[in-house]
């Protein structure tokens, strides 16, 4: 089991709140890990320091490293296009532009400079396909993705991050707004992508975590409690905390 | 008890008071509304009685189509053809929009997206000082400054042409389209523009493919607005285009429609074609106006919908 990212010592403020403290981590290649923890604990900062979307947020600092296959994305001679094209993300909150929802597939292709309009089908329909959301907007593709149904434009969200064909998937719990069926779609999607992608999810679903990941990380007010194989942390969790977490005492 | 009964009365006569007062701004309001419905209407209807006798003399097509205007020629026979005026307005306001369109836009660009905080108010209360300058300012500093430059820049006897208005005109139409399309700009959620930065796009594709289509309509309204100032404006242009009417050139001297009734109707004798012919002109002109406001309402209620 080879390392894809590796976390060193990473520290990030706000200003002057500190949101993530010390963290050190290891996310394993082709394995799905989930980041769990209480509101607030800094689960979608701890995803967004790993393809750079923090540099965005003003007066935001960041220390350590993150080194993908070895390579620290932070140092000053890192392209960050290319390594937000290659961890991928998936928002909160579904984001799709206010255009079509071919086009809304086709940006990020067409970003990277592919303009075939055969290979943008086939891609567009392939990654919708893979987001269980062919059939439903097939026919419907020249239309504007606004007008779909959260649900289904977050499922939209996730085949535009796969349609630049990433490395790494970030999802910052995809599924909270989908109904059972297509969360179970979209379950299966990450079992199915695991064996080209790398993926990491964060969710507040225990039975999520416990059902699909494979590797757990327990974060609490911005320190990672416990990180370890899915099943050792639902079973015999080290920390007292992580246990009362998962076991529901608090949180 | 005694007190409270007296206030309880002064309660009442309070609001006895309050609605009289209320019925009162009502009506204040109202007579406001169909005082401005009234400008409009009579200016609307003065203008179409006052446009059409010249016209109806002339000639709808020969008016609009011909190419010389001699009002008061005496040896040969007086003619009104406007095409050089029409013609003129409508070059003027595309080559205002040639530079205003592109320059207004990256400056609404950079001033909501990329521009340092500080630096971008600063510039902004800058872009609505301008607004606020009168024309004339801008035709006097057009006369000093501009004119003279571009007679020497192209070795002709006199700057004052076309060229010259249009760039008075471009700069006049900064301030519309500046800060009507950097409010839709600021209003585009960021969502949009995190998840094209998370595919792998630069800030620069980011702002052009993301922010700008997700602001069009507001963009759109700010270049009619423009387009509207630029074809309506006389003042600054009559100082710094020449005022004569010949057929548009860049570097000729012009006439515009606005300059054209601004100029000669201080002398247009009572009662002359001439000065109906003017009046015509403004017709035309309000013609103009009026399709272009058509425009902007549509495309006001298609961003409704
Ligand atoms: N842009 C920001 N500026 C300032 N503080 C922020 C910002 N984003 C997050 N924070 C703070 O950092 C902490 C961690 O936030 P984060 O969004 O990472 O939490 P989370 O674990 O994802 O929570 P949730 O489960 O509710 O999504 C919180 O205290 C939050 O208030
Ligand atoms: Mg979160």
């Amino acid at each position: 089991m080879s390392t894809i990212l590796d976390v060193e010592k990473l520290n990030l403020w706000y200003g002057d709140h500190h949101a993530l403290k010390d963290i050190n981590v290891e996310i394993p290649k082709n394995r799905i890990t989930a980041l769990i923890g209480p509101s607030g604990c800094g689960k979608s900062t701890f995803l967004k320091t790993l393809n750079r979307m923090n540099d965005l947020v003003a007066g935001v600092k960041i220390e350590g490293d993150v080194l993908y296959n070895g390579q620290n994305i932070y140092d000053p001679s890192v392209d960050v296009t290319w390594i937000r094209k290659q961890i991928g993300m998936v928002f909160q909150k579904a984001n799709p532009f206010p255009m079509s929802i071919y086009d809304n597939i086709a940006y990020g292709p067409r970003t990277h400079g592919i303009r075939s309009r055969v290979r943008l089908d086939e891609i567009v329909e392939r990654t919708l396909r893979d987001a269980a959301i062919w059939e439903e907007v097939k026919d419907r593709l020249k239309k504007p993705a606004l007008g779909l149904s959260g649900g289904q434009q977050q499922r939209l969200c996730i085949a535009r991050a796969l349609a630049v064909e990433p490395d790494i998937l970030l999802m910052d719990e995809s599924t909270s707004a989908l109904d059972p069926i297509s969360t179970g779609k979209i379950e299966e999607l990450a079992q199915q992508l695991k064996e080209k992608y790398t993926v990491v999810m964060v969710t507040h679903n225990m039975q999520q975590a416990a059902r699909i990941s494979d590797e757990c990380a327990f974060f609490l007010l911005g320190e990672l409690v416990e990180f370890s194989a899915t099943d050792k942390m639902f079973s015999t969790p080290t920390d007292k905390r992580t246990e009362d977490y998962i076991t529901g005492r608090f949180g | 008890m005694t007190e409270t009964t007296a206030s309880a009365g002064k309660l009442k006569k309070t609001a006895g008071t309050q609605a009289t007062l209320e019925n009162g701004v009502h009506a204040v309001f109202l007579l406001c509304g169909v005082l401005a419905i009234g400008f409009v209407l009579c200016i609307s209807v003065y203008l179409i009685i006052a446009g059409i006798p010249a016209i109806h003399k002339i000639g709808f097509i020969k008016f609009i189509t011909g190419t010389k205007w001699m009002p008061t020629a005496t040896t040969t026979e007086p003619s009104f053809g406007i095409l050089p005026f029409i013609l003129t307005s409508i070059y003027g306001t595309a080559g205002a929009m040639a530079i205003g369109i592109p320059v207004g836009l990256l400056t609404a660009l950079f001033l909501t997206k990329a521009a340092p905080k500080r630096l971008s108010s600063v510039i902004r209360s800058a872009v609505e000082l301008l607004a606020g300058i009168p024309s004339v300012v801008y035709g006097l500093v057009g006369m000093i400054v501009l004119v003279p430059l571009i007679a020497k820049l192209f070795r002709i006897s006199s700057g004052a042409t076309l060229f010259a208005a249009i760039l008075v005109l471009s700069i006049m139409v900064l301030p519309s389209i500046i800060n009507v399309s950097a409010t839709a700009l600021d209003a585009v959620p960021q969502e949009y523009e995190s998840a094209s930065l998370a595919l792998g796009a630069t800030k620069t594709e980011t702002y052009f493919r993301v922010s700008l289509p997700a602001a069009k309509s507001g963009v759109a309204a700010s270049i009619v607005l423009g387009i509207g100032r630029a074809i309506g404006e006389a003042m600054a242009i009559i100082m710094v285009s020449g005022n004569v009417a010949n057929m548009p050139g860049l570097l000729k001297s012009v006439r515009f429609m606005t300059t054209a009734i601004a100029s000669e109707m201080s002398y247009a004798a009572v009662g002359s074609l001439q000065r109906e012919a003017l009046f015509s002109i403004g017709l035309i002109l309000f013609l103009f106006i009026m399709m272009i406001n058509a425009i902007l309402n549509l495309m006001i209620k298609r961003k409704k919908v």
